[in-house]
This record gives structure tokens, C-alpha cells and sequence, in this order.
């Protein structure tokens, strides 16, 4: 049991570690000052950029900024879509996967174009080598790369000057690929490949078990791909059962691995903006805020998971490991519930367990760590979310101390704050409204036709549930939190491979990613332009404990009070039913 | 001019005219520009159509006793909300109307060109009645009954103990120095004025009616934060119908009277239904302190403000200079030179002259003197004295007692030159007196700084505002006095284009810019400063330029209206945040309320241990209602300032009305709950 614990702790430890000299090297990155890096990857860049005809060094504005990232992203689609439509003839498909569905396409294409990798299929069955690496795990780097590229933009936004120029964005997002998510990536799959995760290009392997039986085992460039899974804060794995399988996480050493790859850049996006705009201490404050509400979730998650079970208990059985139904036993308890809670507050979204089968507590947990979504947050984007927190906190807090807000000098008014509001609103709205309709459905059980067949043929809505009273309505709201939070988790136990909660869910994931990559970055582009106020004795200091407990503040009551209502009838209701 | 009225928050009339206003502004039209206070009002209609409904026939809504309650309470929210704005609207009118009173009533000397009995008859009528283009006089000792142009004439005028200039300024026909400004009193010879305003038109009636216009702009952080609030309406409207198809699912049947309860509870009501109050209440509170601001920005510029240019006279130092130390010619007897000097103040009515009568302790009169020929003091001359017999006694400014001197062929002496320029280096103003063109000694005049201005400007520090002297003085007496009060800056041998250059190189740097003025030169300074405070008894020029005037000419108010500002916006921020705060609670009162009956394992989430579904509902929706009159005193007198730096009052407030925010209505919702229990 101390064992365990301990591997938890030092799997904080040594991401922390990890993530102070990463973020000091991000920030030289984007800053455009030497790094070692240059050597090697320099004359790859200019390669790329005199192959591109883009001149990397002409300045954009923040609406250039979201024109290219837009207009990339769509040329993104359209080659996943071609990818995934037309993968039963390209090459690279020696098990002959057949094409997939449009609506599931449609689903796949979206939801790793937005690192959000919900995975409506499996990867065994679903996707030939040549989508996984050319479509699926391409878009796992570029996706990660444009959310960091926009939080560069941001991070150069804040700086002490007024200007309209805010650097180039395919300079931001192509160095964001090859100079940190790349070597990392390298690094991490040799890793995996010594542990034994495959990388290979042939097909189906035939066993014949100890019993004697034949299977085949799917193999494939798995170690590629379970390295930019996490360290892009993506989720989708290669094998449907994603990190609980033995390929993709063979032992303890992986897991950890993998723990570490995934918080790492979340953690070193914030310090990089502390070393980038001479602000440290402000950047340990964002990252202390981001811890507690961390901690606040994944300590009851831990301590649930380890007691077991009560309705088991109460028949007299002992669960000296916890609760076990949906682990693994490699990962055990601690393990499992702190990968549980990282991997929904920031928004990876791989499971190394079945969130269905966790306590009613961890349930809630992990649906708050999406609902917030900027407990660290995904590569970027979390920094993203995160920054919509700050502006509302210090509008409220500047108000307080009888100073028009400002933020590192710069005014907020109400053009930011209406933007701010927007992007705080949809987060809600998407999940509530989209679950609301679900829900209306499932009350109604209407028949829904084209849109929804269950597997014996039935149209009702009701059949999409394995579990119906709370804790489907839990699996409803999970699953439109997941889309919205762009995590890509599930918690299972529904059936979401179907017309209706494919489309649903690439609505919102479209809705959910570039909303709260426009509007960051927009209200750091209006702030740019602004007069640089220098500060004052009476300014609202940002970098001190009490801003943080306010932003903490305010993250709780606008990101968790408003799905109160919604957690009291899914998993409160389930907790306190079963006590 | 002082107008301190009661600050009783419920005198008579206003409390009968604000509820009356509270009534007509339930017209949703007026109401519209609220939206949080207008969803309300939808969702009081609403329930008054669930009563009917139920009247109807309806029966899983409640009982018709129920819904009607609830209805009422949603009307009580309304109006409460509406009053506080009514009561902040009325007390500011009755302020403007008794300053409109007293304005009316400085006598003013009407020429009248073809009088009852002469020509050009002079009449005593108050200031009010004289109309654009009408004449008057003024002659020594008047006060100037309103703002106008001399036609025929010269004066000197004193404005020193509002303008911050203690010499009287000269003021002459033709020209760009002949407009004069009503308050300001005339010292010497007599001039003749043409009025330059319509009654009731002039600068000071134009904002007395801003202040009462009921068309009040918000300012740019009242929409952001109206904004917020909107924000968070919305959010609510999508929690409270979207809990509608999940309740559907749940099994659980919601009466449309939780739904509209839930929602007016969560929206954020409490600061919804007092912002405008208390905008209203910051005007109004400038106003208390004597100060009329033309807009609510105004104001609320003023708590922004970085940089406070003060004037040096009357600001930083006592209006007038005082004798201190004489200090005779070489080879002068020292009772001489005192009987010299104390002679030339014989008819020297400047709080100056005076002083040196004061310091040498010899009446004039005790000289038997035949008779005297008094010399006033001219803007010519520089210089005034006395001339009795063959003597002839002068003093002035070094300059022209040089002059003098040397004109009469006689040499200025070495010693008093050098006193001169050691009374300058210490702040002081040398006086040098002459006798028949002869050098007898100079006295010193010294600044009297302000008792307690030390403290003041410690306190604008710690506020984080820097101040900034200007004055006339050398560089070495501006520095002097500067440290002596404890200014951070000055501008020395400060020409009017210097406090516009400075402000602009401090705007530059981001900063926001205040200051005090007064003439007409001062206006382009006051235009570009954020906050421009005009003095009531300056120019029509600066009142125009500026976006504030002092009606009491007291230059250290700035201080006061940054206070105010400061107050205004902390009022807003912390009412807000007390207003979302309060729905944790709130919270925890509905959501078991609302599913108790379907899911009693809910149970377990009333942790307030309310009596019932129903009673909760109530207290909560009680509660939302009454703590807005509740915080109306607070919204109109503003939380206290205390400039104890930005993080520390963070702290405080944070403290206060946050943490206060979230634990007063658990406990003020269990206490209504045990009440509406005893009737349940």
C-alpha cells in the first residue's frame, strides 16, 4: 500500500522536476533565443519553410493569427476524412480493414483534428496502419502544436509593450512540433519498445495459447503512437482498450511513463509563461491554483478507490486491493485512480481503467475535472482556459480593491469581458443542453429512426443505455463533458457508435476546441494593442496567494456551481442511494 | 457655499417619491435596460399566470396559496430593487435643487442704461436676474455675481484663496485677460462687465441638470460588469431549463414554481437590482462633498488616477506667505528698519502685509505720522508703500526695488542681495524695502505648509497615487518645499504649457493624470488630464475644460474624489461578488428541495436541515428578496476605503463579502425556514 503511495507521489515529483527546465526551454523556443535544438532541427525548419514559401519572420495580428490556425485546421479534415473513407484501398493495411462508416468518420476526423480522440471505434478493427500513422497520429502532433502555437500567441500578447504584431503563427506551430513535442516523442517510444510495446508494420500475429487455442494478436507502430497520445494530451489509443492494454502500457514502468509525458507539458506550458514574460511568480500561483483543485479531486478519488466497494463490503467480501472491477491489476488502486483524475482534468482522455466501474465519488471527481477543464488543462489549451478564469477573477478583484481590472498592465473592458463571458458560457451550455436532449429522449424513449439502432435492431432511445436510472444519466453527461472538455474519455457503457451520439458529439468537440482557442486568444489580442499601464501601489497584484484563491474562487463557482443541478441527479444521487 | 444635508437615508419626501418611482419603473420598458431585474419580472409574470392557471383547474403545481406567495415575493424583489435605484435618484435631485437655491442669491450691481432717474443707474438685484449681455460693476471688495468680460476698466482680482495664486491677478479690458469669473472678488479699481451666460445657462446650471437628468450613461465599467451579469443570467437560464428534460428523466415532476424560484435565487439579483443605485449614490456622494461631476466616469476615472498635480498655493501651503524674519541693510538699525517696514504695510490690506504688521508687533499708528500718502499697490509699479513729509517708504519684489534703486543712482547692497537668494533657497519669497531709493532690509515671507498635508499624501501613496507640486517658485524653493510636505515630484518655475507637458509625458507612460485648475490657461491642461477638477470660481474656460468642478475652490478635494472613486468601484465589486457568493447556499436550500420527493436519498444534501421542499423554496426565494434592502444603506453611503494597499484590501474584501457571502444566508435562510415552518 506504501508502495503504491509512494509511486504516486514520485510520479508527481518527477513530472514537477521534469517540467521547470521544460518550461525554461519553451519559452527560449518562442522567445526565438539559442537553444541546443538549432543545431539539428534549424536546417529542417528552413527546409520546410522555403519548400512552403511562408516567411516565418512576417508578424501577424491576432486575427491572421486565427485565419491560418482555422484555415490549416480544415485542410486537417479533409485529409483525416480522406484517410478514413478511403483507408480499405490505400497502402499500409495488411489485416484489410474496411472504410469507415461517414458519420463515424465524421466523428473520428473531428475528434482527433481537436486532440480530443473520442474514439467511437476500435483500433483493431477500425483504423489501417496508414490512417493510425498518417492521419490519426499526424493529427495528434498537429493538433497539439496548434494549441500550443495559440498559447504562444497569447503568451506574446501579454508582453509590456502595445503592438498589433504578434509573431508568425506557422513559426510558433512548426517549432512547437519539431522542437519539443518531436524529441520528446522520440525519446518516449524507444522507451516503450524496450518495454515491449510493438513497432511494426505487419499485420495480425497468430498464437496458439497455452490452452492450445489460435488467436490473433493486432500489432502495428504502436510505440509512435502511445508517445504524442500522451505527451499531446490526445487519448485515442492505437488498440480500442486504449492504455489498459498490454501492448499499449506493458508494466508499471510505462504507466508511469505515460503519467509523467502527459502532465508534463500542461505543467511546463505554465512555467514557460512565467520565464517567457519575466513573471515567475505569477506562473508558480497559476500553477498552486491548478494544484489544490487538482488535489481537491484526485485525494477522495484515491481514497475511494483504495477502500473498495461498500455495497460489497456489506456482503462480507474483502478487497484488500480496493476496488478492483475495471482495473488492471499491474496498475492496482493508487495508480489507477490518480491516472483516473489526471487524465480528465487535463484533457488526454486515455483510461488505463474503466471509469464506468469506479465509485460514485470518482465519477464526480473526474466529471468536475472536465467540467473545469483548466486544472492544468491540455497542451495549450488548459493555459487557454485557464487565462478566461484569470480575466473574469481579475475584473471582480479589481473592482474590489476600487481599480478599473487590469491585467499585467493592461485594461480589461467590457469588449474582453464580453468575449470572456462567451467562452465561459458555452462550456456549460454545451454540456447541459446536449445532455438535455439526451435525456428528453431518453424520458421519452422516442423512437429515433435513422439516427440511433441498438443491438437488436431497435430504435429506441432508452437502448443506448447498459445502465438506465442515475448512473446513465451520469453516462449521458460524461460523455457531452468529455466532447466539450475535448478529453475523449468515456465513461462507458453507453452506446455511442451510432449516427446520433456520433454527430452530436463532433458538434460539440467543433463548438468546444476553436471557441476557446478564438476567444483567448482574441482578448490577449485586444489587450496587446492597449496602453502598457506601469503598476502601482494601489494595482491588484496578480502574483500573490490571494488573486490565486480568487481565480480558485471563481473557476468553483461558475465551472462547478452551474452543473450543481446535474451532478445532484447523476452521481450524488448514486452515492448517497448506495450508502 | 457649504451644503452638508443629512445623511439620513429616509427623510420624508424622497422615501414617498422613490416608492412611487419604484412602481412606475416596474414598466418593462424602463426595466429592460436591466436585464438581470427584467428576467425576474418575466418570471413574476409567469407565476402570476401559474395562479391563474391553478384558479383554472390546474392541479400539480402547488397550491394556489403557494404560487400566489411566490409571486408576491418575486413583486417584492422588483420593488425593492426599484426603490433602491428611486431613493439614490431623488436624494441626488434634492441635492442639486439646494444648490440651485443657493446660487441665486450674490447681489450683483445692474446697469441700468436708461434708468428710472439717470442714465446708466446702477441697481442691486441677486446674481440670477442678470441675463446675457446685461452690464455691471464691480468696484474694490465686490465679489463678481457671475461670469462675464470687462468692457471698460482694469483690476487686480484676488483668486488667492481659490486659484492657489497669492498674487492678485490683473485683469483688464481687451485682450485675452478680460473675462472674469463669478466668485472671485476684486481688490483694487473698478471695472465694468458684460455678462457672458444666459441665467439658468451657465456651466455650473448645465451640470446641476446632468445631475438630476434621469438619462444617466453608464460608464464602461458598469457595461462590463453589466456584462458579467448578464453572463451569468444566461448560465442560469440554461441550468434551470435544461433541469427540466433531466428531472423528466429522473422521474421527478418540477412545478413551475421551483423552476422560476431556483432561477431568481441563482441569478445574481442582490447587485443586479443595486448597481444603479449605487452609480447614482457616487455622483451623489461627489456631490455631498461639494463636487459636481459631469459624468459618472467621471468619477470613476478618479479612483484610476496614478499621477495628482497640486498647485503649491493654497494647496500645499497656506494660501498666503507670512512674514517670518527681517533682516536689515548693512549699517541699518534693525527698530529702523522695522518702522520702515511696518510703516509701507501701514495700508496694506494683503494677508501679507498684514503679517508683517503681525511679526514686528508695532501698530502703524503708534508712528505719529502727519500726513500720509498711502501708495497702493499697482500691477504697474509692483510695489506699494507710504510717502509722509520728504519720506518716501517702498517695498515690492527684488526686481523692481532693484530697479528702483539703481534708477536713483544708488547701489544695492552686497549683504541684502545675499539674503535674498538664501530667503529664496529656503522656500521663502524675499520683500526687499527701500527708503527714499535706499536699500533698508528685506523681509521674508515663508510658505506655511499645511498642518497634516504630510499625512494626506502618505495616504495617496499607499493608495498608489504620486503627487506632483507646481508652482511659480525657483527650482531650489520648489525642492525645499517639496520635501518639506513630502510631494514625490515637482514642476518648478511652472509656466501653464509645463503642467500640460507634463501631463502628457506622464499619459504617455500609461498613466492617468489629475489635476486642479483654474484660469483660462489651465483649460488645455484640464481637457487632457483624465480628471480635470475645476475650481467654481475659475474661468468659464477651465469649467468647460474640465470634467469636475469644486463648488467649495478647495484644492486638496482632489484627494477626497479619488476616495470616492475608488469607493464606487470597490461598492460594485464587492456587492458582486457577496451576490454570487450567496448561491452556494442558495444552492443547497432548492436543488434537495427540488428532488427530495422522487430521490430521498437527496436527502443527505440538505444540510441546512430545512423544515420542507415547499419552506425551503421559500426561504431561499425570502431571502434573495430582503437582503436587498437589506444592503441598499451600503450601497449608497459605499464600502469604507481604507488605503491599505491593493493585496491587503483584496484580502479584506475578499473576507468580508466573500467568505461572509457564502455563510450569512445559510444562516439567514435557516432562520426564515424556522419561521415559514411555524405556518407550514
Amino acid at each position: 500500500m506504501n508502495t503504491e503511495l509512494l509511486g504516486v507521489i514520485a510520479m508527481f515529483v518527477a513530472t514537477l522536476l521534469l517540467a521547470l527546465p521544460l518550461g525554461k526551454y519553451i519559452a527560449k523556443v518562442y522567445s526565438g533565443d539559442k537553444v541546443w535544438t538549432d543545431t539539428f532541427m534549424g536546417p529542417l525548419e528552413k527546409l520546410f519553410f522555403k519548400l512552403s514559401r511562408i516567411d516565418e519572420l512576417r508578424e501577424m495580428s491576432w486575427k491572421q493569427h486565427l485565419t491560418t490556425l482555422l484555415t490549416i485546421n480544415l485542410i486537417w479534415f479533409l485529409w483525416a476524412m480522406f484517410c478514413l473513407l478511403n483507408q480499405n484501398w490505400l497502402p499500409l493495411n495488411p489485416d484489410h480493414i474496411p472504410a469507415q462508416a461517414p458519420d463515424m468518420a465524421f466523428n473520428t476526423a473531428i475528434s482527433f483534428l481537436v486532440n480530443c480522440n473520442l474514439q467511437d471505434y476500435s483500433g483493431e478493427t477500425g483504423a489501417s496502419y496508414f490512417t493510425q500513422v498518417y492521419a490519426l497520429m499526424f493529427l495528434q502532433f498537429v493538433s497539439a502544436g496548434t494549441g500550443m502555437a495559440a498559447a504562444a500567441v497569447v503568451f506574446n500578447a501579454l508582453k509590456d509593450r502595445s503592438t498589433e504584431k504578434l509573431g508568425n503563427f506557422y513559426n510558433y506551430f512548426l517549432k512547437s512540433c519539431t522542437r519539443i513535442l518531436l524529441p520528446i516523442c522520440i525519446l518516449v517510444a524507444v522507451m516503450h519498445v524496450f518495454n515491449g510495446t510493438p513497432m511494426t508494420f505487419k499485420g495480425m500475429e497468430t498464437q496458439i495459447s497455452m490452452q492450445g487455442d489460435t488467436t490473433q494478436v493486432s500489432r502495428g507502430p504502436v510505440a509512435a503512437f502511445v508517445a504524442i497520445k500522451h505527451l499531446g494530451t490526445n487519448g485515442g489509443g492505437f488498440f480500442g482498450a486504449n492504455s489498459t492494454h498490454p501492448l499499449e502500457n506493458p508494466n508499471y514502468f510505462t504507466n508511469m511513463l505515460q503519467l509523467i509525458i502527459q502532465i508534463l507539458i500542461p505543467f511546463a506550458m505554465v512555467f514557460a509563461m512565467g520565464f517567457y514574460l519575466r513573471r515567475k511568480k505569477l506562473a508558480w500561483v497559476f500553477w498552486c491554483v491548478m494544484t489544490i483543485g487538482f488535489l481537491l479531486l484526485v485525494v477522495p478519488t484515491v481514497i475511494a478507490e483504495i477502500h473498495g466497494n461498500p455495497a460489497l463490503a456489506h456482503m462480507g467480501i474483502s478487497q484488500p486491493g480496493g476496488n478492483m472491477e475495471g482495473k488492471e491489476v499491474r496498475f492496482a488502486s493508487y495508480a489507477t485512480a490518480f491516472w483516473s483524475i489526471a487524465t480528465t482534468v487535463i484533457s488526454t482522455g486515455s483510461v488505463n481503467g474503466m471509469h464506468d466501474s469506479f465509485m460514485p465519488v470518482s465519477g464526480m471527481n473526474m466529471l468536475l475535472g472536465m467540467m473545469i477543464n483548466s486544472f492544468y488543462g491540455g497542451v495549450g489549451v488548459g493555459f487557454l482556459n485557464f487565462f478566461i478564469y484569470v480575466i473574469l477573477a481579475v475584473f471582480i478583484g479589481g473592482l474590489m480593491v476600487g481599480r478599473t481590472p487590469e491585467f499585467l498592465g493592461k485594461k480589461i473592458e467590457a469588449r474582453e469581458m464580453k468575449i470572456a463571458m462567451i467562452i465561459a458560457l458555452f462550456h456549460p451550455f454545451l454540456i447541459l443542453v446536449f445532455t438535455a436532449i439526451s435525456s428528453y429522449l431518453a424520458a421519452h424513449n422516442t423512437d429515433m429512426g435513422w439516427w440511433f439502432t441498438d443491438a437488436n435492431c431497435k430504435h429506441n432511445a432508452i437502448g443506448w443505455f447498459n445502465n438506465p436510472s442515475y448512473h446513465g444519466f451520469s453516462e449521458m453527461l460524461y460523455q457531452y463533458t468529455s466532447c466539450s472538455a475535448n478529453n475523449g474519455s468515456g465513461f462507458e457503457g453507453l452506446a455511442d457508435n451510432n449516427p446520433f451520439w456520433n454527430i452530436t458529439a463532433g458538434i460539440v468537440l467543433l463548438f468546444s476546441r476553436y471557441l476557446p482557442i478564438i476567444g483567448p486568444v482574441a482578448i490577449a489580442g485586444l489587450l496587446a494593442q492597449k496602453k502598457y499601464i506601469p503598476e502601482s501601489g494601489g494595482t491588484l497584484k496578480t502574483d500573490t496567494s490571494t488573486f490565486g484563491l480568487l481565480v480558485f474562487a471563481v473557476k468553483i463557482i461558475i465551472a462547478a456551481l452551474a452543473f450543481f443541478p446535474a451532478l445532484a441527479l447523476g452521481p450524488i444521487a448514486e452515492l448517497f442511494t448506495r450508502h | 457655499m457649504k451644503n452638508k444635508k443629512g445623511a439620513g437615508l429616509l427623510q420624508g419626501d424622497i422615501a414617498i417619491e422613490a416608492l412611487k418611482q419604484s412602481f412606475i419603473k416596474l414598466d418593462p420598458r424602463i426595466l429592460f435596460r436591466n436585464p438581470v431585474m427584467f428576467t425576474v419580472e418575466i418570471g413574476m409574470v409567469i407565476m402570476l399566470a401559474v395562479c391563474f392557471w391553478i384558479l383554472g383547474g390546474e392541479s400539480h403545481q402547488g397550491s394556489f396559496t403557494y404560487n400566489f406567495i411566490i409571486f408576491l415575493i418575486l413583486l417584492a424583489t422588483l420593488l425593492f430593487a426599484n426603490f433602491a435605484e428611486s431613493l439614490a435618484e431623488a436624494r441626488g435631485k434634492a441635492q442639486a435643487a439646494t444648490l440651485r437655491k443657493t446660487r441665486e442669491e450674490t447681489p450683483a450691481k445692474k446697469i441700468i442704461h436708461i434708468g428710472e432717474m439717470f442714465l446708466n443707474e446702477v441697481k442691486v438685484v441677486p446674481s440670477s436676474q442678470l441675463e446675457k449681455g446685461d452690464f455691471f460693476i464691480c468696484e474694490k471688495g465686490d465679489i463678481i455675481p457671475t461670469d462675464g468680460e470687462i468692457v471698460e476698466g482694469i483690476a487686480t482680482i484676488d483668486e488667492s484663496a481659490i486659484t492657489g495664486e497669492s498674487a492678485p491677478v490683473i485683469r483688464e479690458s481687451g485682450g485675452d485677460k478680460s473675462s472674469v469669473t463669478g466668485g472671485t472678488k476684486v481688490l483694487s479699481d473698478k471695472i465694468k462687465v458684460r455678462v457672458t451666460t444666459e441665467p439658468g445657462e451657465s456651466f455650473l446650471d448645465k451640470m446641476i441638470a446632468l445631475v438630476e437628468g434621469a438619462t444617466r450613461q453608464k460608464t464602461p465599467n458598469e457595461i462590463a460588469l453589466n456584462i458579467l451579469l448578464a453572463g451569468f443570467t444566461l448560465v442560469f437560464i440554461i441550468v434551470c431549463v435544461t433541469l427540466h428534460p433531466f428531472a423528466q428523466y429522473a422521474k421527478t415532476p418540477i412545478p413551475v414554481s421551483a423552476y422560476i424560484s431556483l432561477f431568481v435565487c441563482l441569478i445574481p439579483t442582490t447587485i443586479g437590482g443595486l448597481l444603479s443605485a449605487i452609480g447614482i449614490s457616487g455622483m451623489d456622494r461627489a456631490l455631498r462633498a461639494n463636487v459636481i461631476a459631469k459624468s459618472g466616469k467621471a468619477v470613476e476615472t478618479a479612483g484610476d488616477i496614478d499621477v495628482l498635480l497640486l498647485d503649491k498655493t493654497g494647496t500645499i501651503t497656506i494660501g498666503n506667505r507670512k512674514a517670518t524674519n527681517f533682516y536689515p541693510a548693512p549699517g541699518i538699525d534693525e527698530q529702523h528698519f522695522i518702522k520702515n517696514a511696518v510703516l509701507s504695510s501701514f495700508s496694506d490690506d494683503t494677508p501679507e502685509g498684514k503679517s508683517i504688521i503681525e511679526l514686528a508687533g508695532i501698530l502703524p499708528l503708534s508712528y505719529k505720522i502727519e500726513n500720509p500718502q498711502f501708495i497702493k499697490f499697482t500691477a504697474e509699479t509692483k510695489s506699494s508703500g507710504i510717502d509722509f513729509g520728504n519720506t518716501s517708504i517702498r517695498k515690492g519684489a527684488y526686481d523692481s526695488m532693484k530697479k528702483m534703486v539703481e534708477l536713483a543712482g544708488n547701489k544695492f547692497p552686497e549683504k541684502t542681495a545675499t539674503d535674498v537668494t538664501k530667503i529664496s533657497s529656503n522656500g521663502g519669497t524675499p520683500l526687499v524695502v527701500i527708503e527714499n531709493n535706499n536699500v533698508v532690509g528685506v523681509i521674508e515671507l515663508q510658505d506655511i505648509i499645511k498642518p497634516g498635508i504630510q499625512d494626506r499624501f502618505d495616504r495617496l501613496r499607499k493608495m498608489g497615487v504620486r503627487t506632483v507640486m507646481v508652482t511659480g517658485d525657483n527650482p531650489l524653493t520648489a525642492k525645499f518645499i517639496a520635501e518639506k510636505a513630502g510631494v514625490d515630484d515637482f514642476i518648478a518655475e511652472a509656466k501653464p504649457e509645463d503642467k500640460m507637458d507634463y501631463i502628457r509625458k506622464e499619459q504617455s507612460t500609461g498613466k492617468l493624470v489629475a489635476m486642479m485648475g483654474d484660469g483660462t490657461n489651465d483649460a488645455p491642461a484640464l481637457a487632457q488630464a483624465d480628471v480635470g477638477v475645476a475650481m467654481n470660481s475659475g474661468t468659464s474656460a477651465a469649467k468647460e475644460a474640465g470634467n469636475m468642478v469644486d463648488l467649495d475652490n478647495d484644492p486638496t478635494k482632489l484627494i477626497e474624489i479619488v476616495e470616492i472613486g475608488k469607493q464606487l468601484l470597490m461598492t460594485r465589486g464587492t456587492l458582486t461578488t457577496f451576490s454570487i457568493a450567496n448561491d452556494v447556499a442558495k444552492y443547497f436550500a432548492i436543488v434537495p428541495a427540488l428532488f427530495i420527493v422522487s430521490i430521498p436519498a437527496l436527502q443527505s444534501l440538505n444540510i441546512m436541515n430545512l423544515h420542507s421542499p415547499q419552506s425551503a423554496i421559500l426561504s431561499a426565494v425570502i431571502f434573495n428578496a430582503i437582503i436587498i434592502p437589506m444592503l441598499i444603506p451600503l450601497a449608497l453611503k459605499g464600502v469604507t476605503y481604507k488605503p491599505i494597499g491593493a493585496s491587503a484590501l483584496l484580502r479584506r474584501n475578499l473576507l468580508v463579502y466573500g467568505l461572509g457571502g457564502i455563510i450569512l444566508p445559510f444562516i439567514g435562510i435557516k432562520i426564515i425556514d424556522l419561521f415559514v415552518g411555524l405556518f407550514m
